[in-house]
């Protein structure tokens, strides 16, 4: 009856310091070796830069033989907090300045933060727009079920700007995480209408109509860039926000429906 | 058969280390995160905090969608678990086996899962919008349904379990007595069956109330109306962390009191 036990507790021991070693074997074999071994860029970006920064992400490997670029792309907020909280990341890209803001604060930004995109708000419905939204102001009517980001992310606050400009009082049936989240939202046909960036809207392409809302150019998002103090791959690092600052990197965004820089 | 010549617990209460060791770990890895949560707790902000108007929304909501589903899981898992344990229905082991799906299913699957059923566009849900105008997420009730469906299965099982192992003779001497069998299912079966009815009540409250997945995909998040407790820590994760400690432990002290009061009322009591 002792030898099962300890076997099966001398396997979890060994399988959990083995865990534990990985992360550490990779950063050291990058640091001794310049080309031989593969190197990992760990990029945590809003997830409205989804597409724009997989494109981005082709033509640096491409450049830079041997490295993998690796994404995280969630809400602004949620990424800046799990750098906070002393997440491996070489980049942080945001969707505004107040998020970024608030990891600068921390002092974990080995740069300082560069601006390198606007981006902003649009209505989109589904394709056939069951609601019959013309315009933003529609959403007050009280018949459509519209979904925004929660007020804490960019694409939220820019929301709750922008409502303040246009005098839309409405609530909405649902604050989702993430300006993406309310993208899926609209597309599966589970709410009427949804706030979110020009980008986005491009992204769905067929699979939403856009409301264009005039109004959206007093309420845009600065997207801002920095590499980070505990970066694995500083150099690397500096390198994509080389990339995304450039003439090259700004050609790609804004064919992804970002607007330039302030 | 060869055994070692000192007894694995003897009368001193000496504990073998190859034991000990282990649990005590796994112990550990219980116990530091709450008390994490308590040592990091906001306690100088506390009396603010708690007052806040959302903290309260929350978790009058998380307690009446938890009971409510909770009921849910009473009316409908009671019969299914009687048609499983107490009939030879055919099909009843597929049945079980599907009962047993959302609990095995992460639950954020169980959310999509719902929406392709009983959202907007969904099999079920597209009837109910297009004739009636009706429509279960981003309402109150989709949250009731979403903590339904994965507390669903622990309700069931528990009664199945309770329900096989009481003496099926004392439903047979009521029917030779004239009962009905409704009658004999309210009066004879259903009372023999209340640990079964009372314990599977406790864990599908406790999951009911601790359900985030399903929730927050099926029905959305917002204040007073579907931002339960889970989905209230979630959303202060990004803003305020502080804050999202303080809602963590608000409901763990809830879950730890009403599971405390419950079990010293129904179990023990039961145990007779």
């Amino acid at each position: 009856m002792r030898g099962p036990v300890l076997g099966w507790s001398g396997l979890a021991v060994v399988a959990l310091l083995l865990a534990g070693c990985g992360g550490d074997d990779d950063s050291t074999s990058a640091e001794n070796s310049s080309d031989s071994e593969p190197s990992t860029l760990t990029v945590f970006a809003a997830s409205s830069l989804t597409d724009a920064f997989g494109e981005l992400e082709k033509t640096f490997e491409a450049d830079n033989s041997g490295v993998d670029v690796e994404f995280s792309f969630d809400s602004s907020s949620t990424l800046a907090e799990q750098v906070i909280q002393g997440a491996p990341v070489d980049v942080l890209a945001t969707a505004d300045e107040a998020t970024m803001q608030s990891v600068v604060d921390e002092d974990l930004t080995a740069a300082d933060p560069v601006a390198f995109a606007q981006n902003k708000l649009t209505v989109v419905t589904p394709p056939d727009n069951p609601a019959d939204v013309g315009s933003i102001t529609d959403l007050d009517t009280g018949k459509v079920d519209f979904a925004i980001c929660v007020p804490d992310a960019p694409c939220g606050a820019a929301t709750e700007k922008l409502f303040g400009i246009v005098g839309v009082t409405a609530e909405p049936v649902t604050e989702e995480d993430n300006v993406r989240d309310v993208l899926t939202k609209v597309t599966t046909g589970e709410v009427d209408a949804g706030l979110v960036y020009v980008s986005d809207a491009q992204a769905a392409a067929d699979d939403v109509t856009e409301v264009e809302v005039p109004e959206a150019d007093q309420a845009l998002n600065a997207d801002v860039i920095a590499p980070l103090t505990d970066a694995a791959e500083p150099d690397l690092a500096e390198a994509w926000v080389d990339l995304v600052a450039s003439d090259q990197g700004q050609q790609v965004l804004e064919s992804y429906g970002f607007l330039p820089p302030p | 058969m060869a055994r070692t010549v000192r007894p694995i617990a003897s009368a001193t209460g000496r504990l073998p280390w190859q034991l000990l060791v282990p649990a005590a770990a796994g112990l550990a890895l219980l116990v530091l995160p709450l008390v994490g949560l308590v040592v990091r707790a906001p306690w100088s902000t506390l009396p603010d905090r708690v007052g806040d108007p959302e903290v309260r929304e929350a978790l009058q909501l998380s307690l009446l969608t938890a009971t409510a589903a909770t009921c849910c899981c009473l009316v409908l898992g009671a019969p299914l678990a009687w048609l499983l344990a107490r009939t030879t229905m055919p099909g009843r082991r597929a049945v079980r086996a599907v009962i047993t799906v959302p609990l095995v299913l992460p639950p954020v699957v169980g959310g999509v899962a719902l929406l392709t059923a009983f959202g907007r566009e969904g099999v079920v849900g597209q009837l109910g919008y297009d004739a009636f105008g009706l429509r279960l997420p981003f309402t109150t009730l989709g949250v009731v349904v979403a903590q339904t469906f994965v507390a669903l299965p622990f309700l069931v099982l528990a009664v199945e379990g309770a329900l096989r192992s009481a003496d099926p003779r004392f439903d047979d001497l009521a029917a030779t007595l004239g009962a009905s069998r409704w009658q004999t299912f309210r009066r004879v079966t259903l009372p023999l069956a209340a640990p079964g009815l009372a314990s599977g009540a406790v864990l599908a409250w406790a999951r009911a109330l601790g359900e985030f997945g399903a929730t927050i995909t099926f029905a959305g998040s917002f204040p007073g109306t579907t931002r339960t407790m889970p989905l209230a820590v979630y959303n202060a994760l990004n803003s305020d962390f502080d804050s999202a400690i303080l809602l963590s432990l608000v409901l763990l002290v809830v879950s730890i009191a009403v599971l405390g009061l419950l079990r010293d009322r129904w179990l023990t009591g039961a145990a007779g």
